[in-house]
């Protein structure tokens, strides 16, 4: 009984993880399964026939590399455009900062729906064909604010002696910025560019309003959500999550390698 | 001496022209960005305030009219989803709060070098896409499924049909169900600014209120939880703001009777094609979520969330 009370933290923190992951194993499990039908809700039995075949859906992969496309293409607008305002904000003084700072602001503290819609009504207006292009000009806009925020805090917590000490010991400007400025913002910038792939490529709300008739990954999703999943879905599903994380834990053994023969 | 300290009239143009530049560096870094914003932004809204007072066919076109009556009459027909909106994103956000903090506070003070192994765990679901991961809730939540099975046993379906959030046998296209997708999505936001405000706090506050007498208890009250305002307030703003506005859970997970807004709004805008009370129904949304977080910071007392 004490045992359980002072461990209690311990125990609801895991409970909320199971929360978590739970739904990741199920796609994981079903991923697996031969379902009876369209619709892969209920367990049948275990087949691999789904992950020897992942692109037997019609038009599934041309949709998800779609997606890796714009998400691609809205990375790169949307880090180098929010760098660029991060480095702005910190380094130099200008007028109407506080209407810069809501403008960058109000996109993160509005509900998605609104963003879409209002978009969706600038287009209709000017007659813009809805597609690839629109698509990514509304990814490079909702990700630029969260790129603004993590490069501006990390440039905020740079050390200026740095690049006082690089300049007095004769670099110039640029090299001053490619040399000493550059690789200290860039976890900043690289955290700001995996967070903007991140939300683009798995945006529905934003696209599903000004996509047209152009289909990427979540808006294939949504529509076999009505007509049918195939089993594939949880097969991409399964495969990024299994690729990310491989990604993310071979990062940190290369990050813990490097601090220890760095210690050594 | 004077000619020495005086600048020559000749040299001065060049260092102002340069200065002039130098001075232009933050615009030209600001204005492609900022246009960006502007332009695809705040322009749109512009555009969706004059569609909502509008009036006319699909046909014939639209005309601004000045035509207000559309809000009243959006809010009219609408209000219960406006309702059913905040109170659901209102229930995920507390249970977030409620789910979210003990897990941070384990990663940042229990976790020892488990640490980034959990924070890996709560990022990982991130990588399978949101919808996939929403429509395996459907199968957790299934008609005579394991989980459903097991509540029932336990009385709980009892319990919460009687209070209406469920209704007999079923979870699925119910209120909890709708909830509990919410709260499931959004929680990796709440558990991150959690923990990053908690990783903050100096474990020497802790030891010293412990010297001090205190219970844990009193510890955590007077010491923890108010040094963990600020991720609190980020990340109830990051969980409320996007599920007032969502309509995934609704459509995937609700039934009719648990459309939100969002759903009426994206029904309008891309089936019924209504757009003045689409327009309309937006900017209410905006403008009631847009309140609530000016209030909300102000109380709270955090203005640098940016």
């Amino acid at each position: 009984m004490r045992w359980l009370r002072r461990n209690v933290i311990v125990i609801a923190g895991l409970a909320t993880l199971a929360y978590l992951i739970l739904p990741n194993v199920v796609v994981m499990v079903f991923s697996f399964n031969k379902p009876n039908g369209r619709f892969n809700y209920s367990w049948q039995r275990f087949s691999t026939d789904a992950w020897k075949d992942p692109c037997g859906v019609a038009d599934m992969c041309g949709s998800l590399s779609l997606s890796l496309q714009i998400a691609a293409w809205a990375t790169v607008g949307a880090t180098v455009l929010g760098t660029m305002i991060a480095f702005a904000l910190v380094r130099y003084r200008f007028r109407a900062r506080g209407a810069i700072n809501s403008l960058i602001f109000l996109p993160m503290a509005m509900p998605e729906v609104v963003m879409a819609a209002s978009l969706l009504t600038l287009f209709l207006n000017l007659g813009a064909q809805l597609g690839f292009w629109t698509i990514l000009i509304a990814h490079i806009m909702f990700c630029l604010s969260f790129v603004v925020t993590a490069v501006k805090a990390r440039v905020m917590s740079m050390d200026p002696r740095l690049e006082e000490a690089a300049r007095d010991l004769y670099a110039g400007p640029v090299q001053t910025f490619v040399r000493v400025t550059l690789p200290i913002a860039a976890p900043g910038i690289v955290a700001g560019a995996l967070l903007a792939f991140a939300l683009s490529f798995d945006d529905f709300i934003i696209t599903n309003f000004n996509a047209g008739s152009t289909v990427t990954f979540p808006m294939f999703v949504w529509g076999s959500a009505q007509r049918g999943t195939p089993v594939q879905i949880n097969v991409i599903g399964t495969a990024m999550f299994v690729i990310a994380v491989v990604v993310v834990v071979a990062g940190q053994l290369a990050a813990n390698r490097r601090a220890n023969s760095a210690k050594a | 001496m004077s000619a020495l300290t005086e600048a020559p009239p000749a040299a001065d143009l060049p260092v102002r022209k340069a200065s002039v530049r130098k001075r232009l560096v933050p615009y030209w870094l600001l204005v492609p960005g900022l246009l960006w914003l502007i332009v695809f932004f705040a322009l749109p809204l512009v555009y969706q305030a004059s569609t909502s007072v509008q009036t006319g066919t699909l046909e014939k076109g639209f005309q601004v009219t000045w035509h207000f009556q559309t809000y009243w009459d959006a809010f009219k027909e609408y209000y219960p989803q406006f309702v059913r909106s905040l109170l659901y994103a209102g229930t995920a956000t507390v249970l977030c709060l409620l789910l979210g903090y003990p897990l941070a506070y384990l990663i940042a003070f229990k976790a020892g070098r488990w640490r980034n192994v959990i924070l890996v765990l709560v990022i990982a679901p991130f990588f399978t896409s949101f919808l996939i991961r929403t429509l395996a809730w459907k199968t957790i939540l299934a008609d005579g499924g394991p989980v459903v099975h097991a509540l029932n046993s336990l009385h709980v379906l009892d319990v919460t049909s009687w209070l209406g959030f469920t209704e007999g046998d079923r979870v699925l296209a119910t209120p909890m169900a709708v909830v509990c997708g919410l709260t499931y999505n959004f929680l990796p936001f709440m558990i991150l600014p959690l923990y990053t405000s908690l990783e903050r706090i100096d474990s020497r506050l802790h030891e010293a209120a412990g010297d001090l007498y205190a219970t844990p208890a009193t510890t955590f009250r007077k010491v923890t939880f108010p040094l963990s305002m600020p991720g609190v307030v980020s990340g109830t703003l990051l969980t409320f703001i996007p599920a007032s506005g969502d309509y995934v859970n609704a459509e995937l997970l609700g039934s009719t009777d648990q459309k939100m807004v969002g759903n009426v709004i994206q029904s309008q805008f891309l089936r019924v094609l209504d757009y003045p009370t689409a327009a309309a129904l937006s900017f209410i949304l905006m403008a009631i979520v847009l309140v609530m977080v000016t209030v909300y910071i102000r109380r709270a007392g955090t203005e640098d969330l940016v």
